[in-house]
């Protein structure tokens, strides 16, 4: 049993606060991914699970021990860092073995254990190189390897993927999902690519400047955003936000440049008189003619296309309403020329209404 | 017209690569002749060092000085033996010391954030910038008074002082290549801080501590301007200081001279090669990325 607890945790650097105040609990055998930009913390919080840095205020503990003293060597964890730290000097069977020589295991079980290590990961080839005669992504499966071996409670992942190439890391994406399946242990990924988070978490944990700005399963912080950051952060391309106002009756919003639109009728009469923003993805904006089956609710609207992605499957294409730019998707697409105009169809069910000063989600 | 081109370059790539060699090996041999003009005259006669115009190739080759000074006294010999030992002594010791404050010196100013980091390490640079010989006389009052005038221990004193500045320096920069990560990944591997040292970051930085270590030594081995206050007999008397042995009222015994500072050159030589192809040449990075 290792799961984690994070009790108001809190870390200075001096004077200067950089995480104020975390609470957070990660379940046995859970896959927890720390997402956010860069600077917001993730990797302190990483580091301070781990004990490689000091908290300075609150309570981490482990299984059911707290482990704000321990070194890290006693909390009884693997991490695997962004750039490797395999050690130059050994060759691969001896950066695998390195913890359990430490530990002073009988040679035979440090072999078996590299080997086992070895075949889950196809390292047989590399074992007897030295990590500087490798590529990035057989690196990358030697810092694995190296947690592996130690059989933790946890693993701690600080974006182990970003070094890699974007076929290598889709690859690697794979292979950590099911190294997970296989061990079945707790692990706590940190990453800034809301993709790597979607596709990895069991829970998904934003961060922002220190602050948690909302946690759940990765469909949960995608259909249910919080507020316009989490809302913007996760999911691509990034959610579609309009400034606008609540009528009186509260059942009509005004969009910036005039254009009405219908309040989605969960929320009808709610909140009068208000600054919103409107929010919507591109998955919910789409032209006439190139719809996903519309719901209950959907209101037209005519934008004018100024450039186009095509995907394939798909086409992104980008306007402009009231001076803000929207992206939306078409499916089975035709060419479009920049400069047509177009009726899309808004699916009024699946937008979001967030109040223009805190930011925060109307419900 | 394209053959022509490329023969053309072909040429010049020649002519170049020729010019390179040839400029290469004549500052060889300005560095070199000095050394190699004290290998041979060590064993040449006497008359023939001292001709006059110089004799460039060697007519004959005897171990006359070399047994002369491994002689009597008072037959050419001097106490070479001794003097070996003084300096062996003197100088593995120093270095040693200089190289251990060094580490953890230079592990400090690397690893750690002190108040007054800046300031020490200035101050310790400014240290190299006095010139030993500017040291001799204070040193030479002081080390009377307490008494450790001509002992091994006043001279390993000396040297350790004059290496620990620039070995921590030195070291300092090693371990600053040495990413921080990877004592980290040591700890979670299960390591103390000073396991994680001494078992990875220290084997990454060692061919650095080394090349310190050899620099170390070959300043102690070599100095003579402390050496020569410090030291007056046979007890602590370091070879280069041994050299002036050869020097009477009247006469320079060149041969002699040129015999010791053979045997002088000859270990730096040995012990710098020995490291070199040890340590050096097992250079590990590439353990991390980015
Ligand atoms: N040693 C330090 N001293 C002072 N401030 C620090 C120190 N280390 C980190 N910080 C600050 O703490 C904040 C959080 O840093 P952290 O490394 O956790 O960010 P991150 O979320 O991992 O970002 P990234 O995605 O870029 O890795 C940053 O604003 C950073 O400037
Ligand atoms: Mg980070």
């Amino acid at each position: 049993m290792a799961n984690v607890k994070l009790k108001n945790v809190v870390k200075n650097y001096g004077s200067l606060e950089v995480v104020h105040g975390i609470n957070l609990d990660v379940d046995h055998n859970e896959f927890v991914v720390f997402v956010g930009p860069s600077g917001c913390g993730k990797s302190t919080t990483l580091r301070m699970i781990a004990g490689l840095e000091k908290i300075s205020g609150g309570e981490i503990s482990i299984g059911d021990r707290v482990v704000n003293e321990l070194p890290p060597r006693a909390r009884n964890i693997s991490m695997v860092f962004q750039n490797y730290a395999l050690y130059p000097h050994m060759t691969v069977r001896e950066n695998l073995g390195f913890t359990l020589r430490i530990a002073k295991k009988p040679q035979s079980e440090i072999d078996q254990a590299v080997a086992e290590a070895s075949a889950i990961l196809s390292l047989d080839p590399y074992l007897d190189r030295r990590p500087g005669e490798l590529s990035g992504g057989q690196r990358q499966r030697v810092a694995m390897g190296r947690a592996i071996v130690r059989h933790p409670d946890i693993f701690l992942f600080d974006e182990p993927l970003s070094n890699l190439d974007a076929k290598l890391r889709a690859q690697m994406r794979v292979e950590i999902k099911k190294l997970h399946q296989k061990v079945q242990t707790t692990i706590i990924y940190v990453t800034h690519d809301q993709v790597e988070a979607m596709t990895l978490a069991d829970r998904i944990v934003i961060m922002r400047d220190g602050y948690i700005e909302q946690q759940g399963t990765p469909l949960e912080v995608f259909e249910k955003p919080v507020n316009t950051f989490v809302a913007t952060f996760i999911g691509s391309p990034p959610m579609n936000l309009l400034h606008g106002r609540a009528d009186n009756s509260g059942k009509n919003i005004t969009l910036d440049d005039g254009v009405n639109v219908a309040m989605p009728s969960r929320l009808a009469g709610k909140y009068a008189d208000k600054d919103i923003i409107f929010g919507f993805r591109a998955d919910n904006i789409m032209p006439v003619g190139h719809t996903l089956p519309q719901g209950d609710e959907s209101v037209e609207i005519d934008m004018t296309v100024t450039l186009t992605e095509p995907l394939g499957a798909e086409t992104l294409l980008f306007g402009e309403i009231g001076g803000t730019q929207v992206q939306a998707k078409m499916l089975n697409p035709r060419i479009v020329k920049p400069g047509e105009k177009l009726t899309f169809q808004i699916d009024l069910e699946k937008c979001h209404v967030f109040d223009a000063q805190s930011e925060m989600v109307l419900d | 017209m394209a053959m022509d081109i490329n023969d053309k370059h072909r040429l010049k790539n020649r002519l170049l690569k020729a010019g390179h060699l040839i400029a290469l090996f004549i500052a060889m041999c300005i560095i070199c002749v000095p050394g190699l003009w004290v290998v041979v005259n060590s064993f040449r006669p006497t008359v023939e060092i001292m001709a006059k115009p110089p004799v460039w190739i060697p007519t004959e080759f005897n171990l006359d000085h070399y047994r002369a000074m491994f002689g009597a006294v008072g037959e050419g010999g001097i106490p070479v033996v001794r003097y070996f030992t003084n300096s062996l002594i003197i100088s593995v010791t120093s270095t040693l010391i200089a190289l251990l404050v060094g580490m953890a010196g230079g592990y400090a100013f690397a690893r750690y954030r002190f108040k007054g980091k800046a300031a020490i390490f200035v101050g310790m640079m400014l240290t190299r910038a006095v010139p030993g010989i500017a040291l001799s006389l204070p040193l030479f009052i002081v080390f009377a008074r307490v008494g450790i005038i001509d002992t091994h221990f006043g001279l390993i004193l000396a040297y350790v002082a004059m290496n620990v500045p620039f070995t921590i320096w030195l070291i300092d920069g090693f371990f600053r290549q040495v990413p921080k990560e990877l004592a980290e990944a040591a700890e979670i591997d299960g390591c103390t801080r000073w396991q994680a040292f001494w078992k990875v970051e220290f084997p990454v930085a060692k061919a650095g501590i080394a090349s310190a270590g050899i620099f170390a030594f070959l300043t102690s081995w070599n100095e003579y301007a402390l050496a020569s206050q410090l030291t007056r007999s046979v007890n602590s008397k370091t070879m280069p200081v041994g050299l002036l042995d050869f020097t009477s009222e009247f006469t320079l015994n060149w041969g002699g001279m040129s015999a010791l500072a053979v045997v002088m050159i000859i270990p730096a030589l040995i012990l710098t090669f020995i490291v070199q192809k040890h340590l050096i040449a097992g250079l590990t990075f590439g353990g991390v990325k980015g």
